[in-house]
């Protein structure tokens, strides 16, 4: 129990120390970003989907 | 007299050229030539069974691609000294950084997972129980790793990239037409047009000649051999080496399975060596051989990537510099990660023809994301100075960029409309 205790206080602290991105957020970074967390959203649906879809088929 | 001592004078530089690349050499070869897993070896053994040496033009196209996405890692690591998970963390914040992370540790694990797919069934030919092979990996891998030098670590990997080489004497040892394999293999087609199957293994073969485990594989390589700026020249020359004789490789391995499997369905690289022992017994040996190389190497690299990247990010001691008690969490994660992935092989009915493949396009379908990381972090002038990207180098990992976010939507696409490529 101990253990998951200092782990959750650590990603907390990592979160912490990491929550201001240092790169200057130009807008160009910013579309990236934005088109980055589109497509890999479309993608990981499309992905699972076909997983899924394909482990009953047996193949 | 000036002619001698004009050849002394050159001898001497080159010598000492060779003595400085000697001593760089290593993060490069290591990660390209480990590129060549057992994955890999399936990848180009099916692509040769399918389609002959007509697919040997696309994996040409594969040098530059390789050699400009890992070359950025270089130049990341000897300039920041960081890792590549902790230079993601820094730079775009928690959310991304966790997102990298994870999706490293996803991909690893099961890319590891098909490492010992590979490793079994390649010693399996050779009536070694899959139980055996796993134990044995585990306990050499753990004797590469716990001698507490990287430099030792990194001379053994050296000495199993140099094992996979044994594709090309296979390569020679089949006779095949050096006029067909230029007349077909040289000119850019798609046989049969593009179809689902086609996409299918050009993506694999994306997959499995750029992955993102290399990306943080190579920087924090970089970064544990503790290479500086101005070891940058010779570190992009060893990428270099290592991006063409990954692909000779694999083009060697195209040429054994196109010569004397073509048109036979092959499923994975054991199948291959198992059908071509039955033809010719020293090629399909020296296959089997092969994959089981490629699969260790694959393993021991990837197993540390993931280690790195943890130690960097959870603040743990996470150099090949330490030993177990300066960097107990450090080996945990690298042994959880190795066990774990060798157990899977060893489940009955794990369905691992379905991982193996899938693992490959997974792989490619979240690369973009780390190269636009790569991409953004090599733009950023405040920390990178003179060794941040020029405009030429934009365009051009730009364009691979796009080219592959392309690939991979098109492959999306093609997964829920399996026909509209048909």
């Amino acid at each position: 129990m101990r253990i998951f205790t200092q782990f959750s206080e650590k990603i907390r602290e990592i979160n912490a120390r990491y929550a201001k991105p240092k790169v200057e957020m130009s807008p160009a970074i910013k579309f990236s970003l934005t088109g980055l967390r589109i497509y890999l959203l479309v993608l990981v649906v499309l992905l699972l989907y076909k997983f899924i879809t394909l482990i009953p088929a047996g193949n | 007299m000036d002619f001698f001592s004009t050849l002394y004078y050159r001898t001497k530089k080159v010598l000492k050229s060779l003595k400085m690349y000697l001593a760089i050499a290593g993060p490069g070869l290591v990660v390209m030539i480990a590129d060549n897993d057992a994955g890999g070896i399936t990848t180009y053994a099916a692509t040769g069974a399918k389609y002959g040496y007509h697919l040997i033009w696309f994996l040409l196209l594969l040098i530059p691609v390789a050699y400009y996405v890992q070359e950025m890692t270089v130049r990341l690591g000897a300039v920041t000294k960081r890792g590549h998970a902790e230079a993601i963390f820094e730079s775009f914040g928690a959310f991304w950084g966790w997102f990298s992370l994870l999706d490293l540790m996803v991909v690893d694990w099961l890319t590891l997972v098909t490492e010992f797919v590979g490793m079994t069934s390649a010693l399996n030919i050779f009536g070694v129980p899959p139980w055996l092979t796993v134990a044995g990996v585990i306990g050499l891998m753990g004797i590469i790793v716990l001698n507490g030098r990287y430099w030792t670590w990194e001379k053994i990997a050296l000495g199993f990239c140099l094992l996979n080489l044994v594709y090309v004497p296979a390569a020679f040892m089949v006779n095949p037409s050096v006029k067909e394999i230029l007349g077909n293999g040289l000119i850019p087609n798609l046989p049969g047009g593009l179809n689902n199957d086609l996409f299918f293994l050009l993506m694999a073969n994306i997959g499995t000649t750029i992955a993102p485990w290399m990306l943080f594989f190579q920087q924090s390589s970089v970064v544990d051999k503790g290479l500086h700026e101005k070891d940058i020249k010779m570190g992009k020359a060893d990428t270099l080496f290592g991006a063409i004789i990954t692909v000779f490789v694999a083009i060697f391995i195209v040429v054994v399975t196109g010569t004397l499997l073509h048109g036979v369905p092959i499923d994975d690289a054991a199948t291959a060596a198992r059908m071509l022992m039955n033809m010719n017994h020293f090629t399909g040996a020296l296959l089997a051989i092969g994959l089981f190389d490629a699969g260790l190497l694959g393993a021991i690299c990837i197993s540390l990537a993931s280690s790195w990247a943890f130690g960097e990010i959870f603040g743990w001691a996470h150099s090949l510099n330490t030993n177990v008690k300066q960097a107990p969490w450090f080996y945990a994660s690298y042994f959880f990660t190795l066990i774990t992935a060798g157990i899977v092989p060893l489940i009955p009915g794990a369905p691992l023809v379905l991982i193996t493949l899938f693992v490959q396009v997974i792989a490619v379908t979240l690369l973009p994301a780390a190269l636009v990381f790569l991409i953004l972090l090599l733009n950023d002038k405040k920390t990178m100075g003179e060794y941040a990207n020029t405009p030429m180098q934009n365009w051009i990992t730009g364009g691979i960029v796009v080219a592959i976010i392309i690939l991979s939507t098109m492959y999306g696409v093609s997964a829920i409309f399996p026909n509209l490529f048909k």
